[in-house]
């Protein structure tokens, strides 16, 4: 992978055919409500047929200065699928629920926390992080631990470059993140199915290294609610419950920090949570995905081979010579 | 008259209710609307209505008791077939949509993964059920047909267990079905500690 010289494609070329599709059905809709209206019948009560109840997808193209395939050109997930099959509790636990109840999230204005093991601290807004920052575009792999997987062409800047400016301490050995907490806009968190916020953490080589993507847009657009709006963590080759979504707080930490899904089953879900075809989750195998990409009509040959770190082994598994993989899962 | 009584004429209704489901996972299949991950929508919704109707099944007995209607005894093994048909389709879509070319996994799954071993079994328990739930091996096996036939509250059982084994955290569905379960089967122990309710007799009274 030529991490070094990206390829520079202009934005039509990476917006994925159902993006312009679904333009395509707003202009109907668009068109649609004049034509109520030029017929006397475009009340209020007459448009919620068009408004769907979901959380408006974001229209806003995202200037994007360069563009990496890290997914080796593999067909991407449809737009439409990638916003649709999503997995944030935060909304409900059903795949569907995050497109269907996230429409009262607010993501603007966005603030964030940097606390910690580092020589600048405190609250910055959204602006204040990416105020220099150009956006990349990068496809990756994203690999769930439920065994299915898509390919998402991420818009964002390498954590690495944001981490950097704080000044982390030499005592900053881990960073840990969590997500924001808003009962009223997230109706997930009335049940406590998890042990909210949701917290992820990562250890700092890891942070820093190239791969590990803050995101702030998917297919050249802003993120959608569902996907993690206005901030999200993408480490491609870890299982995707390590992309913490949402991000409100960035902590520099001397020790290994709690993490949700381990504090839930530690068992199930390891703090490194790299992907590994050799280590079954206890409950279900991992050798193999289903990969997610195309249409409703295509049953079947959807099954693939997991490979290790989900593929980009050459360019992570140097972090882990030593470790016992098997026990550091 | 087509029919030799009402209820009779209600199965041709029963059947079809049953099939309906089945029918709408082939439409769906087939103009691409079960969204973006569709073989695991064929999972779980082959799943569910295996489910239901497991316990559907289940019920009947209760149901007599409750609202002594007891020709509904004349739906259970309808309901108990179809019960067989969902798992078996559920079965089927899991080794040769899901797994496909990997289908030969199974043997490693069934060994390794609970929740498969479980829903493995359940299948299994259910094919004999199935091939004696004629007449004729009715009255071939007598007493003995209802002894086996309890085998189908252990089935209920391990197909709630496989549910509830292969859910990450919220676990509030499952849970739904295991009370559902644990209500009949209590239900089931109060019929039986009432002799004066004998299965057998109002089964030879309607001559089934």
């Amino acid at each position: 992978m030529r991490r070094d010289q990206p390829t520079h494609l202009p934005q039509s070329c990476i917006t994925p055919e159902p993006v312009y599709r679904r333009r395509r059905e707003l202009l109907q809709l668009l068109g649609l409500g004049a034509a109520a209206l030029a017929a006397g019948c475009g009340s209020e009560a007459a448009a919620p047929q068009a408004a769907a109840p979901e959380a408006k997808l974001p229209d806003k193209s995202l200037a994007v200065a360069s563009h990496v395939d890290d997914a080796n050109g593999e067909a991407q997930t449809t737009y439409a699928d990638a916003t649709h099959y999503n997995n944030f509790y935060e909304f409900g636990t059903n795949k569907s629920d995050p497109a269907a109840h996230s429409a009262r999230f607010v993501a603007h204005p966005w603030s964030v926390e940097i606390a910690g093991l580092a020589e600048k601290t405190g609250r910055f807004t959204l602006e204040d992080i990416l105020k220099g920052q150009a956006l990349e575009e990068r496809v990756y792999r994203m690999r769930c631990v439920e065994a299915w997987s898509m390919v998402i062409p991420w818009a964002g800047f390498p954590l690495a470059d944001l981490l950097k400016r704080f000044k982390p301490l030499a005592s900053a050995k881990y960073v840990a993140f969590t997500t924001v907490e808003r009962p009223a806009q997230m109706p997930g968190l009335a049940y406590p199915i998890l042990d909210w916020p949701y917290r992820e953490g990562l250890r700092i080589d890891e942070a820093m290294h190239s791969l590990t993507l803050l995101a702030v847009g998917m297919y050249g657009r802003e993120l959608p609610n569902q996907n993690g709006a206005p901030l999200r963590l993408v480490v491609p080759w870890k299982y995707g419950f390590k992309g913490i979504k949402s991000i409100v707080k960035i902590e520099f930490v001397e020790r290994q920090p709690r993490t949700t899904w381990n504090l839930m089953a530690a068992d199930e879900y390891g703090f490194y949570a790299n992907v590994n075809p050799a280590v079954d989750h206890p409950r279900w195998s991992q050798k193999t995905e289903r990969r997610i990409a195309g249409t409703g009509f295509n049953l079947f040959g959807n099954r693939i081979e997991t490979l290790p770190f989900n593929g980009y082994a050459e360019q992570v598994a140097h972090l882990y010579a030593g470790m016992d993989l098997r026990k550091n899962f | 008259m087509l029919f030799r009584d009402r209820i009779a004429a209600t199965k041709p209704l029963v059947f079809a209710l049953c099939l309906l489901p089945f029918a709408h996972l082939v439409w769906d299949a087939m103009h691409g609307t079960l969204g973006p991950d569709p073989v695991a929508q064929l999972e779980h919704r082959s799943g569910d209505w295996a489910l239901r109707l497991l316990l559907a099944t289940l019920a009947i007995t209760p149901l007599r008791k409750l609202t002594g209607w007891h020709k509904l005894i004349r739906f259970r093994r309808m309901l108990g077939l179809f019960a067989f048909f969902y798992v078996s389709v559920h079965l089927l879509i899991y080794l040769f949509v899901d797994l496909g070319g990997y289908w030969a996994d199974i043997f490693e799954q069934i060994a390794k993964k609970p929740y498969i071993t479980v829903g493995f079994a359940a299948w299994l328990l259910l094919i004999p059920l199935a091939l004696t739930s004629t007449q004729a091996m009715m009255r071939r096996l007598g007493r003995n047909w209802q002894r086996l036939h309890r085998v189908a509250y252990l089935i209920a059982l391990l197909g709630v267990l496989h549910y509830f084994w292969l859910v990450k955290a919220d676990h509030r569905e499952p849970a739904l079905y295991l009370c559902t379960w644990i209500v009949l089967m209590l239900a089931r122990l109060r019929v039986r500690s009432r002799p004066a309710d004998e299965p057998r007799r109002v089964a030879a009274r309607l001559k089934i």
